[in-house]
């Protein structure tokens, strides 16, 4: 079974991900691409768990309320450079007040983790060809930050000039 | 100037353990050239025609002796004996080696530098007007809002893969000497009718393959809102910039596709979310970052000594005096300019020897502060007059007296072929021999202020755009040639992309190009009219009759 890090441990992981073309499994735990999961078209009844993830070019709305009865969303780093999930993290957790698990996934990779869980991120589906142990390992590579975030909810000047 | 605390200091000593570590998993073969490409981008790595680039930042082109003294030491001891200064205010060393760049890292961090955000698609070295807190036409000081930008810059966590680089400059004079208007985003400080300043803000300006002039978007924001309104424009540009293809990623596309009253808007949706938040200034956070850069301490109206008798009896130290200091808001007092364009010498550069010498003139005569400006020269801010010509023998004796500041021979220049991989053509000896042509100062002085500005490929790394005269190379069938455009120019309300001539020429023909539109303008030119001045009077084709005569 696959493995994540949730909440700074190494966890199996049974959230089966269905692509946006992809088949639907008989049962068991799902991620639903966003699109199909909005579309209102699959019979949740059929599975033991309803996760959502999202493409990287997802834009919140209205619609994304919803979202925030999930046990999990995830949102795709199709390539770890493009850095739109940064974006989607925040305001999910700041503007729709998620508060349940957000899993990066896709070209997730250690090097990467510190500034994801900056933004809000507490599960990260670390690329498979890679040390997850690593990848725990060099999460904080720094003890400071200057910018207000979800880890930190004042920024630095706060705390040193106010 | 800005001086680290424990934390500032924790983080610049973390971010060594940690490019050490990335550096070595790269050595090792652990990550992948695509993986490694834009971590040591973030630490200003390039990896150029003949060795690996280091570019150190310079916030804000602030710096103080020690620091250039470490400078000098790493020229010397990882480098070739010399380093080269940028138009963003940092300086590049061309000849490390992977491998060290590490150790570099850690000897720039007890000095209290770093080479972060020096490049790649992040937020990059916030500029600002050379003569900040000095200049008698200042709203107010730019450089607290520089480091409060730079702090929140410097890994946000938001903006570290963006679609392309993204670079803020503010200016807090009236007289536009940063050229906002041409940055990703430009902060203007205005004081309104209450006297309270704000921020005009621009966006969207950029130079490369697509100059763009940057467009208003928002007026007089309260100054408290400064983070949060930037963290709006950058969440819409992380957003919605395009990733498809890298020369039309930059926000200036976003902004012209969207149109700005549509940009406009979606910042301030996002803004909505933001505003009033926790990373909102307060006035104690606002005086802590001015406390930073209170004015040395200044004697009152010193006596000017021999000055006014040595300027009368030395033609080259009035040469110099005319050209390379600027007026001081405080009596009594200049700033000095170094010129690093002396002909024969690639713009920007000085050697390590140099380096010291600038750091013990900058402790003797100038309260052991520099800066460097985005003309690439470097400025003794503080420097009496009293002192001036011992400062200038000195200067003289060690090639860093030439008095051509603001003259057509003080180019602002890239590296150019000779040592970088983007480079269509060299910039560096075309620019030598355009210095050997005009080498008669007096002719020099005659023609007055003249910004040429030259770089070696579309990327625009010497300003072309906004150069009075503006070279560039290209490549046609593998043979350098180079384009020649006339009338830009910098400014905030008068700025201008130049415009190119006609077609690219080869290298030997661009001094007599040069000085064939030279003459053009000193036969139409009306009494005191600056060269971009006629240019604009008169227009384009009698220039171009004569270049392509």
């Amino acid at each position: 079974m696959p493995n994540i890090i949730l909440n700074g441990q190494i966890v199996d992981d049974n959230w089966q991900l269905v692509s946006l073309d992809g088949e639907l499994p008989a049962g068991g735990k799902v991620l639903l691409p966003y699109p199909l999961w909005l579309s209102g078209e699959v019979d949740i009844s059929a599975f033991e768990a309803i996760g959502v993830w999202l493409p990287n070019d997802t834009v919140l709305d209205e619609q994304a309320k919803a979202l925030d009865a999930l046990p999990v969303i995830a949102v795709d780093f199709p390539v770890f450079s493009d850095g739109r999930g940064y974006t989607l993290a925040r305001q999910l957790r700041e503007r729709f007040n998620f508060k349940a698990e957000l899993r990066a996934i896709g070209d997730v990779l250690q090097d990467q983790l510190f500034f994801m869980h900056r933004c809000g991120f507490n599960s990260f589906a670390v690329r498979a060809d890679r040390s997850i142990e690593e990848a725990l390992a060099a999460m904080k590579p720094f003890s400071v930050s200057y910018q207000a975030a979800l880890d930190q909810p004042q920024p630095l000047f706060a705390q040193r000039w106010a | 100037m800005y001086k680290y605390d424990d934390f500032d200091q924790k983080l610049v000593d973390e971010r060594v353990i940690q490019f050490r570590d990335q550096t070595q998993r790269y050595l090792d073969g652990k990550l992948a050239d695509t993986e490694y490409l834009p971590l040591r981008l973030q630490n200003g790595i390039y990896i150029q025609k003949h060795a690996p680039m280091l570019r150190v930042a310079i916030p804000y082109g602030m710096l103080n002796s020690i620091q250039m003294r470490k400078l000098a030491h790493i020229a010397r001891t990882y480098d070739k004996n010399y380093a080269h200064f940028t138009t963003r205010q940092n300086v590049q060393f061309n000849w490390p080696e992977l491998k060290d760049t590490p150790d570099i890292l850690a000897e720039l961090a007890t000095v209290q530098m770093h080479a972060i955000q020096t490049s790649g698609n992040c937020i990059r070295n916030t500029t600002t007007d050379q003569f900040a807190g000095i200049a008698g036409d200042e709203v107010t000081d730019p450089r607290p809002w520089c480091e409060i930008v730079r702090q929140w810059s410097t890994f946000h966590p938001e903006f570290a893969f963006l679609p392309r680089k993204f670079k803020i400059a503010i200016s807090g004079t009236t007289e536009d000497r940063a050229a906002i208007r041409f940055h990703d985003v430009g902060l203007q400080l205005v004081k309104n009718e209450q006297g309270e300043i704000g921020f005009d803000v621009y966006v969207g300006g950029g130079l490369g393959r697509t100059p763009l002039i940057g467009e208003l978007v928002k007026q007089n924001l309260a100054p408290q809102h400064l983070l949060t309104y930037l963290e709006a424009i950058l969440r819409v540009y992380n957003q919605f910039g395009r990733r498809d293809n890298k020369y039309k990623a930059r926000i200036k596309i976003l902004v012209k596709a969207l149109g700005v009253e549509a940009f406009a808007e979606r910042v301030a949706a996002e803004w909505q979310y933001l505003v009033d938040s926790p990373s909102t200034l307060t006035d104690k956070v606002i005086n802590k970052a001015a406390s930073f850069f209170l004015d040395p301490a200044y004697e009152a109206n010193p006596s000017e000594g021999d000055f006014a008798q040595q300027r009368a009896d030395n033609k080259a130290f009035s040469r110099f005096v005319t050209n390379n200091t600027t007026a001081h808001k405080q009596a009594g007092y200049v700033a000095v300019t170094l010129s690093l364009k002396k002909t024969g010498v690639p713009p920007g550069d000085v050697t390590d020897a140099q380096m010291d010498l600038i750091a013990d003139l900058a402790d003797q005569y100038s309260f052991g502060e520099l800066r460097i400006s985005h003309h690439q020269n470097v400025i003794l801010a503080d420097v009496k007059k009293s002192e001036l010509y011992a400062l200038w023998q000195a200067l003289e004796a060690n090639g860093l007296a030439t008095p051509n500041i603001g003259k057509l021979t003080d180019m602002i220049c890239c590296p150019g072929g000779d040592f970088c991989g983007l480079a269509n053509a060299k910039s560096i000896p075309v620019a030598a021999a355009i210095q050997e042509r005009f080498d008669d100062l007096d002719y020099l002085y005659d023609l007055g202020e003249i910004e040429l500005n030259f770089s070696g490929c579309m990327n625009a790394c010497g300003h072309h755009h906004i150069g009075n005269i503006g070279l560039l190379g290209v490549d046609r069938k593998g043979e350098e040639f180079y384009q020649l455009s006339l009338g830009g120019r910098a400014g905030r309300d008068e700025a201008n992309v130049g415009k190119i001539l006609g077609p690219s020429l080869k290298q030997e023909l661009i001094p007599d190009a040069i000085e064939k539109v030279i003459k053009v303008y000193v036969e139409n030119r009306l009494d005191g009219e600056l060269f971009v001045d006629t240019y604009h009077r008169i227009g384009q084709e009698k220039f171009k009759e004569r270049v392509y005569a």
